[in-house]
C-alpha cells in the first residue's frame, strides 16, 4: 500500500511560493492520519540553496531536481521531474498549490498515472487513513466532498486557506538530489515578463481592496492604490471596470476572473453581482463601501459603510497611515 | 489546418444553485444551460485560424441532451461540424474520465490544434486540457492569452501569477484559452438558421470503442456529498457621519475581526 504525501514546491526566480509552503504545512498536519512520510520536491536550476529553506516546514525529506533543463518551465520537463519524484517515494497523495503552474502540470501527471485529481481544495474530511478533499464548485455556490478509490491521488490546495506552520528551531532533514532524464520537450517557456500592476499576487494577498464602477473612472485608481499601499493590499476590480478598459484583466475578481480568499476584502463601489461574489465570498471579513444602501453587496458584507467611496477611502487611508505611524 | 474544439455545457453563471435530492449533484431543474464562457474563446480562436490558414473545424462535447444546444451554438458561430459524445456510461464523469472520452473521439482525427477553455465554469476543475494533452501524447500551452501559428510551430503567451510566460512549441498541440485571447463573435441570425439545419453526429461508447470502460463502479473517484456553503453571518452597517464610520470600522477591524 502506498503511503505518505509528496508535495510539489513551486519556485520562480529564486523564490518559493508561499502557497507551496501552505501545502507543505498542511501535508505535515495530515501525515499522522495518512501514514508514511512527507517529502518535498523542488524543481529548478540552482535551487539547492532554496531547498535548504524547506526543512523548517517539517518534511521528512527534500528532493531536489536541479538541472539546466529546469531553468525555464516546460510542462514536459517538470512533469518528468514530478514523475521521477513519485517513483522515488511512492506516495499515496501528491499535493501542490493551486496556481497556474499547477493547473498546467498536475492534471497532466495525474493522467499519466491514471490517477484522479481534485483541484482547489479548501478543507479535508478524514475517513480512516484516507483524505476526502472538499472544494468549492460553481464558484463557491456549492461545495463537493470526494472519496478516492485509488492508490494514488493528486490534489491542489487553494492559496491562502491553509496556514503556514514553520518551526523556529533548527530542523534537519535529508536533502537529496533527484536525477531526472527529461526526454523530448515539444513546448517550452522561452521568456517570462513580469506584468505591471500588483506587487502582491491577488490570489495570495491577505488583504484585497477592489474597485467597481462606483469609483467613477480610471483616474481614481490612485485613491484605491493609496489604501492598498497603506495596508499592504493587492488591488482587485469588478468585471464591469475591466470590460470598460479601466484596468487590466489580471485584476478581475469573480467567476471569470480570480478567486481570492483574503483575511480582508474591501469592496469599493461594487454592486455585488453573483459572478463577483463568487470570486470573493470566502474572504474572512468583507467590508463594503457603496452609496446605495440597498446594494446587494451589503447582504454579504461583514461591515458596511453607506457613502461615496471617493470620500470614504481617502479618510480610511489617512486613519490607517496614522495607525502605521504609531 | 484541422482544428478541434472541446466545449462544455454548463449552468448559466447567474443560476441559483440548489443541491439534488441524492446530494451528489446540483439540481438542474429550471437551470439555463450555456456554452462555458471560456470555451467561447476556444471557438473564436479556431474560427480565426481557419480564416487565416484555411481548413476545417470540428466541435466536440461530452454530455447529455443539454449539450445539443451548446453544439448548435458553436455551429451558429461558424464551426463546420459537431460531434455529440453521449452515453449513459458517461454520466457524471470526472475530469479524467471526460479527458479519456474526448481523447478517444479526437485521437484519429488528424487534428493540428485542439482548443479547450481553461476552465469549465461550474465544475471549475481546470484539468481536462492538460489531461487530454497527456492522453493524446501532445505538447500543450494552457491559459493562453495570445497565439501565433507558423507552419508546424506555435508561439503562445500564457498568464501566470504576476507575469506572462512566452511559450514556443510544435504542432499538433492542445491549447486552453483565457479571456484576453480574442473577442468572441456572436452567432449571426444567418448562422443560427443554418445551424438548425445541420446534423450533429452522435457517438456513444461503442462507436468510440470504449464500451464498459467508464462504469460508475470502477471509477477511482466519486462524489461523496455536495452541499451549499455555510451562510455568512449577517453583517452590519455602520452609522454616524463618514468620520465616525471610518473610525468605527478601523476599531472593528482591529479588535473584533483582528484582520489588521
Ligand atoms: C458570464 C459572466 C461572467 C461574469 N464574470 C464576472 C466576474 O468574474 N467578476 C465580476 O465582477 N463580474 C462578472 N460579471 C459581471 C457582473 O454580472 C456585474 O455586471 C459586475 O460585477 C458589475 O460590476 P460593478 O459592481 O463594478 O458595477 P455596477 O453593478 O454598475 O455597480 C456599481 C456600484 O457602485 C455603486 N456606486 C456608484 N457610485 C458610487 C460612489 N460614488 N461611491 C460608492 N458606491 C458607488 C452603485 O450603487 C453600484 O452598487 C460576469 C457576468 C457574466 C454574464
Ligand atoms: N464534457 C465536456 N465535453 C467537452 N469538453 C469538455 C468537457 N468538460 C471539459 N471540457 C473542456 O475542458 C475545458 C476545461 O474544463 P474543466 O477541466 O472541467 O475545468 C473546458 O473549457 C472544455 O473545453
Amino acid at each position: 500500500m502506498a503511503e505518505g504525501i509528496l508535495v510539489f514546491i513551486e519556485q520562480r526566480n529564486g523564490q518559493i511560493r508561499k502557497a507551496s509552503l501552505e501545502a507543505l504545512s498542511e501535508a505535515y498536519r495530515q501525515i499522522s492520519t495518512v501514514g508514511g512520510n512527507v517529502t518535498a520536491l523542488i524543481v529548478g536550476k540552482d535551487v539547492k540553496t532554496l531547498a535548504g529553506n524547506l526543512p523548517k516546514y517539517h518534511p521528512h525529506k527534500v528532493l531536489v531536481a536541479d538541472s539546466a533543463d529546469f531553468e525555464k518551465y516546460s510542462t514536459e520537463g517538470y512533469a518528468a521531474a514530478l514523475v521521477e519524484g513519485i517513483k522515488s517515494v511512492s506516495p499515496k497523495y501528491v499535493f501542490a498549490a493551486n496556481t497556474n503552474m499547477a493547473k498546467d502540470l498536475i492534471p497532466r501527471v495525474a493522467a499519466r498515472h491514471d490517477a484522479p485529481c481534485v483541484s482547489d481544495v479548501t478543507e479535508f474530511e478524514i475517513d480512516g487513513n484516507n483524505l476526502q478533499p472538499k472544494r468549492p464548485q460553481y464558484s463557491g455556490k456549492a461545495y463537493t466532498v470526494y472519496e478516492f478509490n485509488s492508490d494514488l491521488a493528486f490534489m491542489t490546495l487553494r492559496p491562502n486557506v491553509f496556514a503556514v506552520q514553520e518551526s523556529s528551531n533548527n530542523v534537519n532533514c535529508p536533502i537529496e538530489d533527484l536525477a531526472v532524464s527529461v526526454g523530448e520537450v515539444r513546448a517550452k517557456v522561452t521568456e517570462t515578463h513580469a506584468s505591471e500592476g500588483n506587487k502582491i499576487e491577488l490570489s495570495e494577498a491577505s488583504i484585497v481592496v477592489a474597485g467597481g464602477r462606483g469609483i467613477k473612472g480610471p483616474e481614481n485608481w490612485p485613491v484605491l492604490q493609496n489604501l492598498c499601499d497603506s495596508l499592504g493590499a493587492a488591488l482587485g476590480a469588478s468585471r464591469a471596470v475591466v470590460d470598460a478598459g479601466w484596468i487590466d484583466h489580471q485584476h478581475q475578481v469573480g467567476q471569470t476572473g480570480k478567486t481570492v480568499s483574503p483575511q480582508l476584502y474591501i469592496a469599493c463601489g461594487i454592486s455585488g453581482a453573483i459572478q463577483h461574489l463568487a470570486g470573493m465570498n470566502s474572504s474572512k471579513v468583507i467590508v463594503a463601501i457603496n452609496n446605495n444602501p440597498d446594494a446587494e453587496i451589503f447582504k454579504h458584507a461583514t461591515y458596511g459603510i453607506v457613502g461615496d467611496c471617493l470620500e470614504v477611502v481617502p479618510k480610511l487611508t489617512e486613519e490607517i497611515k496614522k495607525l502605521n505611524a504609531n | 489546418m484541422k482544428i478541434a474544439v472541446c466545449v462544455k455545457a454548463v449552468p448559466d453563471t447567474d443560476a441559483k444553485i440548489a443541491i439534488a435530492g441524492d446530494k451528489k449533484n446540483i439540481d438542474f431543474a429550471g437551470v439555463r444551460i450555456i456554452t462555458s464562457p471560456y470555451d467561447e474563446f476556444a471557438i473564436e480562436e479556431a474560427l480565426k485560424l481557419k480564416e487565416k490558414h484555411g481548413g476545417e473545424t470540428t466541435v466536440f462535447s461530452v454530455g447529455g441532451a443539454e449539450a445539443t444546444d451548446v453544439l448548435r451554438d458553436s455551429l451558429a458561430r461558424g464551426i463546420d461540424t459537431a460531434v455529440h459524445i453521449q452515453d449513459e456510461e458517461f454520466a457524471n464523469l470526472g475530469p479524467l474520465g471526460t479527458a479519456k472520452v474526448l481523447a478517444a473521439a479526437i485521437k484519429d482525427g488528424g487534428f493540428d490544434a485542439i482548443f479547450c477553455g481553461q476552465q469549465g465554469v461550474g465544475g471549475d476543475n481546470n484539468q481536462v486540457p492538460a489531461m487530454l494533452a497527456e492522453l493524446l501524447n501532445l505538447p500543450q500551452a494552457t491559459i493562453i492569452v495570445k497565439l501565433e501559428i507558423d507552419g508546424t510551430k506555435f508561439k503562445a503567451e500564457r498568464e501566470i501569477e504576476g507575469a506572462h510566460e512566452f511559450i514556443e512549441g510544435s504542432l499538433p498541440a492542445v491549447f486552453s484559452t483565457q479571456k484576453g485571447l480574442n473577442e468572441p463573435r456572436y452567432p449571426s441570425i444567418k448562422g443560427v438558421m443554418a445551424a438548425r439545419r445541420k446534423e450533429i453526429a452522435v457517438k456513444n461508447a461503442e462507436a468510440l470503442g470504449i464500451k464498459g470502460k467508464f462504469a460508475a463502479e470502477n471509477r477511482k473517484i466519486k462524489v461523496k456529498e455536495m452541499m451549499l456553503p455555510k451562510e455568512r453571518p449577517v453583517g452590519r452597517k455602520l452609522d454616524g457621519d463618514v468620520d465616525a464610520q471610518v473610525k468605527q470600522l478601523l476599531d472593528l477591524l482591529r479588535t473584533e475581526a483582528r484582520v489588521i
